[in-house]
């Protein structure tokens, strides 16, 4: 077969390409009209940092854990959970839906122990993708099921979120969340916008650790939104990654979901165990909504599964079975408990010091909502011109809405990152 | 635009159980004046005008209907149910030793010991999945000499296994060649139709099985994908077909390669068992092969599933073979923008196990041996059930038919009342197309096959 120049020689094309019959397909491609994606704004910090060459560099652009020497972690229990499967792994098909274990488990986590919910077996879950994969089905869900609904995102959110509901086809809104000003709530703003939307809307809600501003609802505030949502009619769809994270403490990180339970709200939830623990690559989650009995509950997880069987068949299983694994082990459990606690701790202890050094420095600025705000992520409120001074005079790397990864931060980069931060904002 | 074939076998619209206006119904824990109808039937209750505010919210999803199970999974749930002794499970497409018992390849229990020892991190791969996995993937498919590879015109992305990739493969379709519609054999996997339809792709089908020679009808497929619209894109199994196990023959290959060419075709494989048809993992990559050496654009769907037993680990890929270095890195960067918003990024367990079996010259060495035992087992559990039934029909059907199929699956040619027939009479659980599962049948079970197998065949119309 004769050698043919392989290069294209057509420009990107911009308009909508169409087919035509007997194309020399050796000189063109059928693919030449599709653009490059734009680069992923977080990933491209991770890669600026890794090629520079400073000593001093400091990455807190992360979202994952990072121990005190800024080192990836994996949690004992999770060892000690994979030392138990390896080699008795069948690796069969799981059912559609998940492994069952696994769902119990986390159903659990989320709703309480004894919760009622799961004992009169009225919720409908599966095991999903991670938190991504549980939100892409729940929007899935709801386009096929509320063909007419929206969903409500607040700003600012985790990016992949406006992705996830726009390639599901469902048309959205935002509503108002984090006030600048204050670097805190916007609580007025935020139930304004609830309701002023029409009866019945769908919101998406942060459970706990709010991604990116660290800024949760505090328990009253939680109370009247719930309320408040009664009144309109409203669903909430919360996305929790974070139960655990936040305040070391699973059961009190679940505490607005609870909240919206008692108040008797049918919610939907997603769960991921990617930070509280740690499995991040294996895409361990589960979708949960809560129905009105059994019956629904049985033919709702059956439409989800439904949706999930043209996306992957089935969920992959290992990290599936290290989650059941931990939490189907009384001692598993307390380690994973202590563990997570742990890590929530020294994320605190960073914030608290972080805030001390700037305090010390005699910053001029007010850095309370470095200890106000809770979970990974820190806004700190830089611009984004005070970000790239960070990066390129002090090798700081951090995504420019001023999102630190307190997960970056060490007892070793603490004191350098908080005096980088004083110089350009001072 | 050509009006095609939209089936709505899996997107059901939804299936609203036609009540009367939804209204308040449960009990209010105010004490507000509610009557609510409690009682065994559950689906009866009260209908009243809402007065007051009710603490319990009605549910949204109140109409949401149960799907119907899903054909080949019920399979297995109703085997697991029935508790005569002669049973036999020949419906998922899962291998079985002989035995018949679910089989972990050494080389995966290496590897896992392997990454164990190692204690790698569980850090979140890329979007794009892991680097060495879908460097291995890429070679393993088309040869690691292969020109597209050293032009780097392959794009290649993990996938959640062979209905993953698939899955990408229909999205990107969707978003970028909106006007094209796929072509899919009659018969194919039943999750084909749903990927296409929950990707809003059109399809339509090619006739391929032909029931009298249950064999290929090659007229059809040809004359059916040179009637397609230009510029379609045509599903084919790399090998092993499933459900037919019918594959073309090296000729008919190239036939089919001309007419693609002819019209402007774009082949799309699904290459799920590559190495456990022939037991040569070279050997089954010989259409796909050809087709890149033609100098197509295809796109490849690969599943680790059944060859490295990595079920439901989810691990595969999304290759495609592009013109050129730059379509195939613009092309790479739009399959990872309908990734993200599906599940971020990859799980890496099953792809570092790739990586590693196929990495270690050992290893992989181990690995095509046994594979090679696992292609042979089917290919001896197929002569001797070709043997039992030659032996035992008295009508002299011929039953070659079944040495020629090749892969996990035999189209037997029984229709839906004799496949029932196999299951009720002799609790042979079978899909109700005709389809057996030789990967969940042992040498020592073919005698009570062949006689399940005649019976239905000759005794039930």
């Amino acid at each position: 077969m004769a050698f043919r120049a392989m290069i294209s020689s057509r420009s990107i094309q911009q308009s909508k390409w169409v087919p035509s019959a007997g194309v020399a397909r050796q000189m063109s491609s059928w693919f030449g009209h599709v653009e490059p994606a734009a680069k992923d704004p977080i990933l491209g910090v991770t890669e600026a940092f890794l090629a520079d060459p400073s000593p001093d560099k400091v990455n807190v652009g992360v979202g994952a854990y990072r121990d005190d020497n800024g080192k990836p972690v994996v949690l004992e229990c999770v060892r000690e959970a994979e030392r138990r499967i390896a080699g008795n792994l069948i690796m069969e098909y799981l059912p559609m839906g998940g492994s069952s274990h696994m769902i119990e488990e986390s159903l659990k986590l989320a709703y309480g122990e004894d919760s009622d919910f799961i004992k009169d077996k009225r919720i409908a879950a599966v095991q999903a993708l991670s938190g991504t994969g549980a939100c892409r089905l729940f929007a899935d869900f709801q386009k096929r099921f509320l063909p007419d609904s929206q969903i409500y995102i607040p700003v600012p959110t985790w990016a992949n979120h406006h992705n996830i509901w726009r390639d599901a086809r469902v048309p959205q809104n935002t509503f108002r969340y984090y006030h600048p000003e204050t670097k805190g709530l916007d609580f007025s703003s935020l139930m304004e916008d609830i309701k002023n939307s029409p009866n019945g809307s769908f919101f998406l809600l942060h459970a706990c650790a709010h991604n990116p501003t660290g800024v949760d609802p505090s328990e009253e505030q939680w109370r009247e939104i719930s309320h408040l949502f009664k009144s309109k009619n409203h669903f909430p769809f919360f996305d929790m990654a974070y139960q655990g994270f936040a305040s070391g403490n699973p059961e009190r990180d679940a505490k607005a979901i609870r909240i919206f339970l008692d108040d008797g709200h049918l919610i939907g939830c997603a769960q991921s165990f990617a930070k509280n623990m740690g499995l991040y690559g294996q895409r361990a989650g589960c979708l949960s909504i809560l129905c009105d009995n059994e019956m629904e509950a049985v033919a709702v997880k059956s439409q989800l599964q439904q949706i999930g069987r043209p996306m992957y068949s089935n969920p992959p299983v290992h990290g599936a079975l290290i989650v059941s694994t931990i939490l189907g082990d009384p001692e598993l459990k307390k380690l994973w408990l202590q563990e997570v606690k742990g890590m929530a701790d020294r994320i605190i202890g960073m914030r608290t010091a972080l805030r001390e050094n700037l305090e010390k420095l005699g910053s001029p600025l007010s850095w309370e909502h470095i200890t106000n705000q809770i979970g990974m992520f820190c806004y700190s409120g830089m611009s984004p011109e005070q970000v790239d001074r960070l990066t390129n005079e002090y090798h700081i790397y951090m995504t420019r809405n001023g999102r630190i990864s307190m997960a970056g931060v060490t007892t070793g980069n603490v004191g350098y990152l908080a005096n980088a931060i004083h110089e350009v904002t001072k | 635009m050509a009006s095609l074939a939209f089936s709505s076998t899996s997107a059901s619209p939804v299936a609203l159980r036609g009540r009367p206006n939804k209204l308040a119904t449960g009990v209010a824990q105010s004490g507000a004046c509610h009557v609510s109808a409690r009682g065994s039937d559950r689906k009866a209750r009260l209908f009243i005008t809402r007065a007051v505010a009710v603490e319990k919210k009605v549910s949204r999803f109140e109409d949401v209907a149960m799907a119907p199970p899903d054909p080949i999974l019920g399979v297995s749930e109703a085997f697991r149910a029935c508790t005569n002794e002669s049973k036999l499970n020949l419906g998922v497409g899962a291998y079985r030793t002989e035995d018949l018992q679910p089989y972990v390849l050494n080389v995966v229990k290496k590897a896992e010991k392997l990454m164990l020892e190692k204690g790698e991190n569980k850090e979140y791969l890329p979007i794009e999945g892991l680097a060495a996995f879908n460097k291995a993937t890429a070679e393993l498919l088309l040869g690691a000499d292969n020109h597209s590879i050293q032009s780097q015109r392959v794009a290649t992305v993990q996938g959640l296994s062979g209905t993953g990739s698939l899955r990408l493969a229909a999205a990107f379709i969707n978003r970028y060649c909106p006007d094209s519609k796929v072509l899919i054999s009659s018969p194919t996997w039943g999750n084909h139709k749903n990927i296409f339809n929950d990707a809003g792709v059109p399809w339509s089908e090619y006739r391929y099985y032909d029931p009298k020679t249950v064999g290929l009808d090659f007229e059809g497929m040809i004359a059916d994908i040179k009637a397609a619209p230009s510029g379609s894109f045509i599903l084919l199994h790399g090998c092993a077909h499933n459900p037919t196990g019918i594959d073309p023959t090296p000729e008919q290959w190239t036939k089919i390669a001309d007419v693609l060419e002819e019209k402007g075709h774009t082949p799309f494989f699904d290459v799920a068992y590559q190495g456990f048809a022939s037991g040569s993992l070279d050997e089954d990559a010989f259409s796909v092969r050809l087709f890149v050496e033609r100098r197509f654009e295809v796109f490849v769907a690969q599943s680790y599933s059944k060859n490295l037993g990595l079920y439901s680990e989810r691990i595969g890929a999304i290759n495609v073979v592009c013109s050129s270095s730059d379509v195939a890195n613009r092309v790479k960067s739009q399959l990872k923008r309908l990734a993200q918003p599906m599940y971020s990024n990859p799980p890496v367990h099953g792809a570092r196990i790739v990586a590693n079996v196929v990495g270690d010259p050992n290893l992989f060495s181990e690995w095509k041996a046994e594979m090679e035992e696992m292609a042979g087992r089917i290919k001896n559990v197929r002569k001797r059930l070709y043997d039992n039934l030659s032996q035992k029909d008295k009508s002299g059907k011929d039953w070659s038919f079944i040495l020629r199929q090749i892969g996990m699956f035999s189209y037997t040619g029984l229709n839906t009342s004799q496949s029932e027939n196999m299951t009720n009479k002799w609790h042979v659980y079978m899909t109700k197309d005709g389809r057996i599962s030789l990967a969940g049948l042992s040498l020592a079970k073919c005698d009570y096959l062949a006689d399940a197998i005649i019976d239905s065949y000759h005794n039930v119309h």
